[in-house]
């Protein structure tokens, strides 16, 4: 009965979402407040109904219902009560429930955050966001409907697939859906105001918080992924630049170059047209993402069906929405008044040449991620496009801007000195330059590279840094007043610094992977085997049987130059419903470094297959995307950005100018 | 007024060429990269047919052909991989993936040495027990041997 009632919430959702998408477009060209309050109190309605849907799904789960097709085929009776709510988008029915589930969440709260909107602005956004919502909602209801009922019910589920099932699993999709999502809201405020034909620093000062905090999310949502597969495919390595992960990583660039240059138009509103672009293309590539993921064109963990009527689908979406809104761009974005000029050596010419280089890279990515496939379509040749393309292409144009990072945050805006500029940065670049040469001189013989890239780690932290330094200390002056100043800068200030010093972090962190240290070898009970400083000895095998899988743990003493740190486990499990073996590494902490252990085959004479790595400081890359994501929230709750009137913008040391 | 319109069309003109001079060296890297880092993939039928060199670094996918896996000291395996035409011996040290098995689709990375064996430095095996390789699945549907359904793979990777 629940079940039905959600389904029909979820068609009810559909009729009101285009309620929500009609009318409030219409009350905007006819200047009419009444029909444009439709919108929000539609778009509320909407996310109730959606929330009704999404949770009958979700009871369903819990209670086990094998009515219900979809729960027969991800879901278990014996499996543990979190794995049995993450199985509600562990399967591409419930997946897209979600996926506009927080479609509908941005969209209440930009229904709620109504004193801070102009209200056609407002009517126009929401119209947009319901625009997506209908066409998501008539994919839900057409090709996959999560609320099938199986007649006649089973009497046990098909159990959700094992590698999903795992607590980082769990919260991975969610956060990277908000973070996609998200960007719908500044897709549709771009909508909104070339359906308006008007666009104003106003304009970026709203959309600014909605990017940022899509992005902290996405950011967020990357790492968790990039360290479930790093533990949980049991072959150690954080980023395999396979399509999925570059899926999520294309909308994070596209993401980081907006939020970067809807601060220049909030500054100097300038860069108008080219943010209002950028606000397209970043969710252009977000339901990218999604078709690639969700479609079946590409083979993963993450594409959990392969039905050609769903890829014909999504790719209809993509092509309604994403030439749609480019049409619509080219259409009205001459109209829009031209924005201000600068001058190049300036904090926005810096963010130009960022946004520059991130549109660059992001471009390599996409067409690393997309020439097989068209090359496939095209001749039928199969290639596969991996790490060597993207050390070749992506890292030459990321470098280059990591490095002018520093001095691009130092930059004064309108008018910079670079001397100047570089004189304020001398000392850290020196700083970074002797860590470098003092490692590259302690290492001698080693990697060559990796030096470097931790002496730019360091510089892209005390780069940051030195801002907060130059901006409350002056010479002479106690150190009270210096810390008393720092606490007063404003927090969207020490939101870059902290977001900064966080992308220096997983600079350091990547640099020193070039000392990991594998090695393999088969193991008998009491055989010793070393990596790095690291040495463990194999106890012994222990069969152990759990609800829903069995496996055997090979339990390891470790050993650091002779003494006991610690014991670790690494299990070969086999899920029981569907046959399927998995490998759970035992990863052993010790400050920031790890040492980890992945189990292979029983041998013919019964010893056992081992890898054994030692990953010194690995756990700097996800920590500096979670730092990073972090200076995005901390920015977000600056005060400049909650309050509802355009007030005066006020950063860096040089006064506000109003807008040429 | 005219100092004005110069500057602004100066400054205009020096981001074009800024932003031009970036895209023609991201254009430059990505087809320097096109021509040395992609790698094409292979059935063994296509390996004879197209008669790839030794050294040519490529994907082999077929089906493990049964009871030809054999183990030997330091984590050592040679296997043969098979399609409806042809088999290739491989030769492959280290932790091989959890769902490799004889008769199952599987994808290799690696040369052909001088002797016509494959040295293989990463097996990729399936994640999901339905699982074929896309591009197993897609070489035997060509050869007219398919039953299944395509899903998920799993890299796995050795040095």
């Amino acid at each position: 009965m629940l079940v039905e009632a959600g389904h029909f919430a979820l068609a009810l959702a559909l009729g009101l979402s285009l309620i929500q998408f009609v009318v409030p477009l219409w009350g905007a060209r006819a200047n009419d407040p009444v029909l444009m309050a439709v919108a929000p109190s539609s778009a509320l309605a909407v996310l109730g109904c959606v929330t009704v849907a999404f949770l009958a799904l979700t009871m369903a789960y819990v209670t086990s219902d094998f009515s219900v097709l979809n729960v027969v085929e991800n879901s278990h009776s014996t499996k543990p009560l979190i794995y049995k709510i993450s199985g509600v988008w562990g399967n591409h029915e419930g997946s897209m429930l979600l996926w506009v589930l927080i479609l509908c969440l941005f969209g209440g709260v930009v229904a709620l955050a109504r004193n801070s909107i102009p209200a056609r602005l407002q009517a126009n956004t929401l119209a947009v966001q319901a625009a997506i919502t209908v066409a998501f909602l008539l994919f839900i209801l057409m090709t996959s409907n999560p609320f099938r009922r199986l007649v006649p019910g089973a009497p046990e589920g098909q159990d959700l697939n094992p590698l999903l099932q795992d607590p980082g699993l769990a919260i991975h999709p969610p956060l990277l859906y908000i973070g996609y999502v998200g960007f719908s809201v500044s897709f549709a405020f771009a909508c909104a105001a070339l359906i308006d034909g008007r666009i104003d620093a106003v304009w970026a000062r709203i959309v600014r918080p909605w990017t940022l905090a899509a992005w902290c999310f996405l950011t967020l949502g990357i790492a968790m992924g990039s360290y479930w597969a790093y533990y949980e495919l049991g072959w150690g390595g954080w980023w395999f630049w396979d399509p999925v992960e570059n899926a999520s990583l294309m909308p994070w660039l596209a993401g980081t170059a907006l939020l970067h240059s809807t601060v220049v138009m909030e500054k100097r509103d300038a860069l108008k047209v080219w943010t209002i672009l950028l606000a397209i293309l970043t969710f252009s590539l977000s339901l990218l993402g999604t078709f690639l993921v969700r479609s079946g064109v590409l083979t993963s963990v993450h594409s959990f069906a392969v039905d050609p009527a769903r890829g014909t689908f999504i790719l209809g979406i993509l092509i309604v929405f994403i030439g749609g809104s480019l049409a619509l761009f080219a259409w009205r974005a001459p109209m829009l008044q031209q924005g201000g000029l600068f001058a190049p050596i300036s904090r926005e010419g810096a963010l130009v040449v960022n946004n520059l280089f991130l549109a660059s890279a992001c471009a390599t990515v996409f067409i690393g991620t997309l020439y097989p496939l068209a090359l496939e379509v095209l001749t039928g040749d199969k290639i596969s496009v991996g790490a060597p393309f993207f050390n070749a292409t992506f890292l030459p144009l990321i470098l280059p801007l990591l490095l002018l990072l520093p001095f691009g945050q130092t930059l004064a805006w309108k008018r910079g000195n670079f001397l100047g500029t570089a004189q304020r940065l001398y000392a850290a670049f020196g700083l970074s330059l002797l860590v470098a040469l003092v490692i590259l001189a302690y290492t001698h013989g080693g990697p060559v590279g990796a030096p470097f890239g931790i002496g730019l780690g360091v510089f892209l932290i005390l780069g940051s840094l030195n801002e907060i330094v130059t901006r409350s200390w002056t010479r002479g002056k106690p150190l009270s007043i210096a810390w008393a100043k720092a606490r007063g800068l404003p927090r969207s200030t020490w939101g870059t610094v902290i977001a900064h010093a966080g992308v220096g972090l997983v600079v350091l962190g990547i640099s020193f992977t070039a000392w990991d240290v594998e090695t393999l070898g088969t193991l008998k009970t009491g055989d010793r085997l070393g990596a790095g400083p690291y040495e463990m000895r194999l106890e012994r095998i222990v069969p152990r049987q759990a609800d829903n899988y069995r496996e055997d743990a090979a339990l390891f003493r470790v050993f650091r130059s002779g003494r006991e740190v610690g014991t670790v486990e690494s299990m070969k499990r086999l899920y029981v419903t569907r046959g399927m073996p998995t490998t759970e590494a035992g990863i052993l902490t010790s400050g920031l470094s790890q040492v980890y252990v992945s189990l292979g085959e029983m041998q013919p004479d019964g010893s056992l297959g081992v890898r054994l790595y030692y990953k010194p400081l690995v756990l700097l890359i996800w920590l500096g995307a979670v730092v990073m994501a972090l200076g995005g929230a901390l920015s977000l709750t600056d005060r400049r950005l909650r309050i509802a009137a355009p007030a005066r913008a006020k950063t860096g040391p040089v006064a506000p100018v109003p807008a040429e | 007024m005219t100092r004005k319109i110069r500057t602004r069309k100066t400054r205009r003109l020096t981001i074009i060429a800024v932003a031009g001079c970036v895209l023609a060296v991201a254009l430059g890297l990505v087809l320097y990269a096109m021509n040395d880092t992609i790698v094409f993939f292979n059935s063994p039928a296509d390996v004879q047919a197209k008669n790839v060199a030794p050294g040519t670094r490529f994907r082999l996918g077929g089906l493990v052909k049964e009871g030809s896996v054999r183990r030997s000291d330091n984590q050592q395996v040679d296997f043969e991989v098979m399609d409806a035409q042809s088999s290739i011996r491989v030769h492959y040290q280290g932790l091989l993936p959890d769902l490799f098995r004889e008769g199952q689709g599987v994808v290799t990375e690696g040369r052909l040495d001088s002797s016509g064996v494959f040295r293989a430095d990463t097996v990729l095996a399936k994640h999901d027990e339905n699982y074929m390789p896309r591009e197993v699945a897609d070489a035997l549907k060509r050869q007219g041997h398919w039953q299944g359904e395509a899903k998920a793979s799993e890299p796995t990777q050795q040095n």
